[in-house]
C-alpha cells in the first residue's frame, strides 16, 4: 500500500473504542447507582429503633402523617399491588396469549400488519392517559354495569393494567410462536391435525417458555405501573375483599406522598424503602423472565 | 534456497474442547498455486482463517504452533491489519458489501488511508479488469454491489481481494455458488495472477485443483494425508491409498 | 354444507361426520381468537374517539400557544407543551448517544464472557425498573446528591436513564440484522473493527436505530412519575412564542403532569379541558409512533441486500 493511515486517525479510533467500552459498561453502573441512591435515602430509617422490618411488611396500618399514632405498615399496599396485578393478569393472560396466537397463526398479510400496528400503538398510550380514562370513562361504566357505589377500584385498575400489559405479551408471545420451527406445523398438518389441535398439542408446548416469559414481563410491567393505578384504584389503604373494593398500591403511595413528605423525615425514608421493595420485586421477576427466555435460546 | 512464502509449523486449532486441526506443517513457495482438497469439515477454511488471523474474531478458539509469512511470525506482527492486507481472501459465498460497486473495490484502499481520487479510480479499474468484471460493470459503477448476480458478485469479491495488492491470494471454494462458465473465466484469471502472487486454492472440485495447481495438499479430519506434485496425487500411485480413493470419488 | 357437496362432486376424501366436526371446531377456534383480538383493538378506537370528541372543541392554535391562566382553568397549554419538548429533547440528547454506543459495545466488541453477560443482564433489568423507582433515584442522585435541584436537567437525566435500555435493545437488534459475513469481508481486507462498524455496520443499521430512538420520543413524552419530583411543577408561566423560554436549570411544566394536575388537583375546571390536554398528548404520542412505524416499513421495502 502506497499510503498509510495518519496517526490522528489511529489515535482517534482508539479514543472512540474506549468511549464505546465506557458506554457499554454504563448499564451496570446505572443499575448499581439506582440501588445505591434509593438505598442511601431509605436506609437510615432501617437503623431507627422505632422501625421494625416485620411490622413494615406485615402490618396493615399505614398512617404516615398521623399526629398521635404514626404507623408504617405496608401490608395493605402490598395486598393492593398484588390484587390489582393478579386480576389484571387473569384478564391479560388469556387475551394477550390469544391475540398472540391469532396474530401469529391465523392472520396473514395486511390484516396481520394492521393488527401489529394497532397493538404497537396501544403500547404507546401513556399511563397518565390510561389513568385519565379510568377516572372519567371506566368509573361511570363500572358504576352502572355492576351497580356499585364507587367505580374506582381493583377491577377498574386491573382492566387498565391488562390493556397496558397486553401489547408486551402479544409481541413477546408472537416472537416465541414464530421461533417454533415450521416443520412442527407442517408435520402436524400432514398428520391431519386441525389448527386447533396444532396450536394446543404442538405449538403451545413448544413455545411455553417464551409465553411464560411474556407473562412474567407483563407482571413486571403491571407491578411497576404508577400513574394509571394512582388515578384508578380509588387510593384507599385497604386489604381488598372483592374486586369492587378500592385499594392503594405501593407505586401510587410513593407518587402521592413523596411530594408532601419533608426531606429526611421518617415518612420520606419509608417511601424510599418502598422503592427498594419495588425494585427488588421487579428485579426478581425480570431476572426469572430473562432466564426463561435464555432457556429457549440454549435449546 | 528461497524463503517459502508461507511456512506453517505444527499448527493446532481447537474450538472449545474440540480440536479441528491436529498439528500440521507445510510450506508454500512464492508464486505457486497450492491446491487444497478434502471433504467438508476437514479444517481447510479454518486453516485459511488462521493464516490471516481472522480466527481471532471467533470466540472460544485456541491456536498453537507458528505461521510465518516471508519468514516473519504472524502471531508477533504488531500491525495485524497490514498482514491482512498482504493476504487476499475470497470466501465461499460471494459477499458484495452493501455499497456501490466502486466503493466495494475502493473500500480496502480507503481503510488503509488512500484518499487520492484519481489513484483510487485507476486502482478500481485495474482490479475490476483483473477480475474480468470491468466490461460488465463499467457503466454502472454507482449501482449496489449486492444487486449483482452471484457470479458477478464473486468476481467483485475477487476484485476487492486484489484491491489491497496482496502477495498471497486465498480462495475458499470460490466456485461453490457460480456457474461453470464463470468458473472457467475466473480460473483463467488465476493463471494470470500467478505471475504476481502466491495462490492458495481451497476447492471442493478435485478437478479444479488438477487444472490449476502445481502442488496439491489433501486434508482429512484436520490432518495432511498427502502433499505433493499434483500429478502424483492424481496419478495411479499416490503415496496414500486414501488419496487415491478420494480423488477418484470412492469416498468423500 | 350442501353448497359444498354440489361444488365437489363425489370427492375422494368426502366429508364424514368426523371431518365436519373438525372443520366446525376450526371455525370456532378462529372465532374465539378473533373476538379476543377485537376486545383489545376496539377499546383503542372507542377511547381515542371519545377523548377527541370531548376535547376537540377546545383545541385551537391559541390553545396550544398561550399559557394557562385563571388557576389553570382558562387559557392554553403553552408552557406545558414547551416543557414536554424540552424534557424529551434533552433526555434524548443524553440517552441516544450513550445507548447507541452501549449497544455497539454489546453487539460488536463484547466477547462472550461472564462480565458481558452481567452487562446484558443489567440492561434487561434496567428496562424493568418501575418508573416510580426511577423517580426516587432521580431525586436521590441528581436533585439532592448532585445538587442540580429540581430542574429540567435533573428530570431529563432521570428520563434518559429510563429510556436507555430500550434504545440499547432496539439498536442491538438493528446491528444484529447486518449479516456477519459483511463484517468478515471487511476484516479480510484489513479494515479495523471501528472502520468496519463506521463504514458498513452503522450505515446499514442507522434506519433501524433511528426508528428505535423515535419510538422513545413518544414514550418519554408520556411519562409522568419520573418527572414529578425531579423537575416538573404544577404551574409556571413563561414567555409565549419563545421556544427558548426555558433553560436547563429551570423547573418546567409538562403535558403529562398538567393532565394529572388538571384532573386531580384543580376543582371546577371546564369539562373539556382535561380531554383537550389528553387529546393533544395522545395525538403527539401516536403521531410520533405512527411515523416511526411507517418509516420502518418504508426502510424494509428498500433493503440493500
Amino acid at each position: 500500500m502506497t499510503s498509510s493511515r495518519s496517526a490522528l486517525s489511529i489515535y482517534g479510533e482508539k479514543a472512540i473504542e474506549w468511549l464505546i467500552r465506557i458506554c457499554g459498561v454504563s448499564a451496570i453502573i446505572f443499575v448499581f447507582a439506582i440501588f445505591f441512591f434509593v438505598f442511601r435515602e431509605g436506609a437510615p430509617f432501617l437503623a431507627d429503633e422505632k422501625f421494625s422490618l416485620w411490622k413494615f411488611l406485615t402490618s396493615t396500618e399505614w398512617y404516615p402523617t398521623s399526629m398521635s399514632n404514626i404507623r408504617y405498615g405496608t401490608f395493605a399496599l402490598i395486598a393492593g399491588t398484588l390484587s390489582v396485578t393478579g386480576v389484571a393478569m387473569l384478564i391479560a393472560v388469556p387475551f394477550g396469549l390469544g391475540a398472540a396466537i391469532f396474530v401469529s397463526e391465523f392472520c396473514t398479510g395486511k390484516l396481520r400488519e394492521f393488527l401489529k400496528v394497532i397493538i404497537e400503538l396501544l403500547a404507546a398510550i401513556p399511563s397518565i392517559v390510561w389513568g385519565f380514562i379510568g377516572l372519567t370513562v371506566m368509573n361511570p361504566v363500572i358504576q352502572t354495569v355492576f351497580h356499585v357505589q364507587v367505580g374506582l377500584n381493583v377491577l377498574n385498575a386491573a382492566i387498565l393494567l391488562a390493556l397496558m400489559s397486553i401489547p408486551v405479551m402479544v409481541s413477546i408471545g408472537e416472537d416465541a410462536l414464530k421461533a417454533v420451527p415450521d416443520s412442527y406445523r407442517e408435520a402436524a398438518i400432514a398428520l391431519g391435525a386441525t389448527r386447533w389441535q396444532l396450536i394446543w398439542r404442538a405449538l403451545l408446548p413448544a413455545a411455553k417458555n417464551g409465553l411464560l416469559a411474556a407473562v412474567l414481563l407483563g407482571v413486571g410491567r403491571a407491578v411497576g405501573e404508577t400513574m394509571a393505578v394512582l388515578m384508578a384504584t380509588g387510593h384507599a389503604v385497604n386489604v381488598p375483599h372483592s374486586i369492587f373494593d378500592s385499594v392503594r398500591t405501593l407505586t401510587a403511595t410513593i407518587a402521592a406522598e413523596l411530594g408532601e413528605a419533608s426531606e429526611g423525615s421518617p415518612h420520606y425514608r419509608v417511601l424510599f424503602l418502598i422503592g427498594i421493595l419495588l425494585f427488588t420485586i421487579t428485579f426478581i421477576v425480570n431476572l426469572v423472565a430473562d432466564f426463561v427466555v435464555k432457556g429457549i435460546k440454549n435449546k | 534456497m528461497v524463503t517459502p512464502k508461507v511456512q506453517v509449523e505444527n499448527l493446532r486449532l481447537s474450538y472449545g474442547s474440540k480440536e479441528v486441526i491436529h498439528g500440521i506443517s507445510f510450506d508454500i513457495e512464492p508464486n505457486e498455486i497450492l491446491g487444497i482438497i478434502g471433504p467438508a469439515q476437514s479444517g481447510k477454511t479454518s486453516l485459511l482463517r488462521c493464516i490471516n488471523r481472522t480466527m481471532e474474531f471467533t470466540a472460544g478458539t485456541k491456536m498453537s504452533g507458528t505461521i510465518r509469512v516471508d519468514g516473519e511470525d504472524t502471531a508477533k506482527m504488531r500491525d495485524v491489519y497490514g498482514l491482512r492486507r498482504r493476504i487476499g481472501m475470497v470466501a465461499p459465498l460471494p459477499v458484495g458489501l452493501p455499497l456501490s460497486i466502486y466503493d466495494n473495490v475502493a473500500f480496502a484502499p480507503r481503510a488503509a488511508g488512500m484518499n487520492n481520487k484519481s489513484e483510487l479510480s485507476a486502482l478500481v479499474e485495474k482490479c475490476l479488469r483483473q477480475a474480468a468484471l470491468w466490461d460488465e460493470v463499467k457503466d454502472r459503477l454507482d449501482s449496489l454491489g449486492t444487486k449483482l448476480s452471484g457470479g458477478q458478485q464473486q468476481r467483485l469479491t475477487i476484485a476487492r481481494a486484489l484491491s489491497h495488492s496482496p502477495e498471497i491470494l486465498c480462495l475458499d471454494e470460490f466456485s461453490i455458488a457460480i456457474d461453470p462458465v464463470t468458473t472457467m473465466r475466473i480460473e483463467d484469471v488465476l493463471k494470470e495472477l500467478k505471475k504476481d502472487m502466491t495462490i492458495i486454492l481451497v476447492t471442493n472440485l478435485v478437478q479444479q485443483a488438477r487444472r490449476l495447481a502445481a502442488r496439491t495438499m489433501f486434508m482429512w479430519n484436520g490432518e495432511i494425508i498427502e502433499l505433493g506434485p499434483t500429478e502424483q496425487l492424481f496419478g495411479d500411485n499416490p503415496k496414500d491409498k486414501r488419496t487415491h480413493d478420494y480423488v477418484n470419488g470412492i469416498f468423500g | 354444507m350442501t353448497m359444498h357437496a354440489q361444488i365437489q362432486p363425489a370427492p375422494q376424501f368426502g366429508e364424514t361426520p368426523f371431518t365436519r366436526k373438525k372443520r366446525r371446531n376450526e371455525k370456532i377456534a378462529q372465532g374465539i381468537f378473533a373476538v379476543m383480538v377485537a376486545c383489545i383493538v376496539i377499546p383503542l378506537f372507542l377511547i381515542v374517539g371519545y377523548l377527541i370528541k370531548e376535547g376537540v372543541s377546545l383545541i385551537s392554535w391559541e390553545f396550544l400557544t398561550t399559557n394557562p391562566t385563571g388557576g389553570m382553568r382558562k387559557g392554553g397549554i403553552w408552557s406545558a407543551l414547551l416543557g414536554t419538548f424540552w424534557l424529551v429533547g434533552t433526555s434524548l440528547c443524553i440517552s441516544a448517544p450513550i445507548g447507541v454506543l452501549a449497544a455497539v459495545y454489546l453487539n460488536e466488541y463484547a466477547k462472550d464472557n461472564w462480565f458481558n453477560r452481567v452487562v446484558n443482564l443489567a440492561v434487561v433489568n434496567l428496562a424493568g425498573v418501575p418508573s416510580i423507582v426511577h423517580a426516587l433515584f432521580g431525586l436521590g442522585a441528581f436533585v439532592l446528591f448532585a445538587g442540580m435541584g429540581r430542574s429540567i436537567i435533573a428530570a431529563s437525566l432521570t428520563l434518559a436513564i429510563m429510556t436507555m435500555p430500550v434504545i440499547i435493545a432496539s439498536t442491538k437488534e438493528a446491528l444484529a440484522a447486518v449479516p456477519r459475513q459483511f463484517r468478515e469481508a471487511c476484516w479480510n481486507v484489513g479494515a479495523t473493527k471501528w472502520q468496519t462498524i463506521w463504514r458498513i455496520v452503522l450505515p446499514n443499521s442507522i434506519s433501524g436505530i433511528l426508528t428505535g430512538v423515535i419510538l422513545q420520543v413518544s414514550r418519554t413524552a408520556g411519562e409522568t412519575a419520573p418527572i414529578m419530583f425531579t423537575g416538573a411543577v404544577f404551574y409556571r408561566k413563561i414567555e409565549e412564542g419563545n421556544l427558548f423560554a426555558y433553560g436547563l436549570g429551570d423547573q418546567c411544566m409538562a403535558l403529562s403532569m398538567h393532565l394529572f394536575t388538571v384532573t386531580t388537583q384543580v376543582t371546577n375546571a371546564p369539562h373539556a379541558l382535561p380531554f383537550a390536554i389528553a387529546t393533544v398528548l395522545l395525538a403527539f404520542v401516536l403521531l410520533v409512533n405512527l411515523t416511526a412505524i411507517l418509516f420502518r416499513s418504508w426502510l424494509r421495502s428498500r433493503k440493500k441486500w
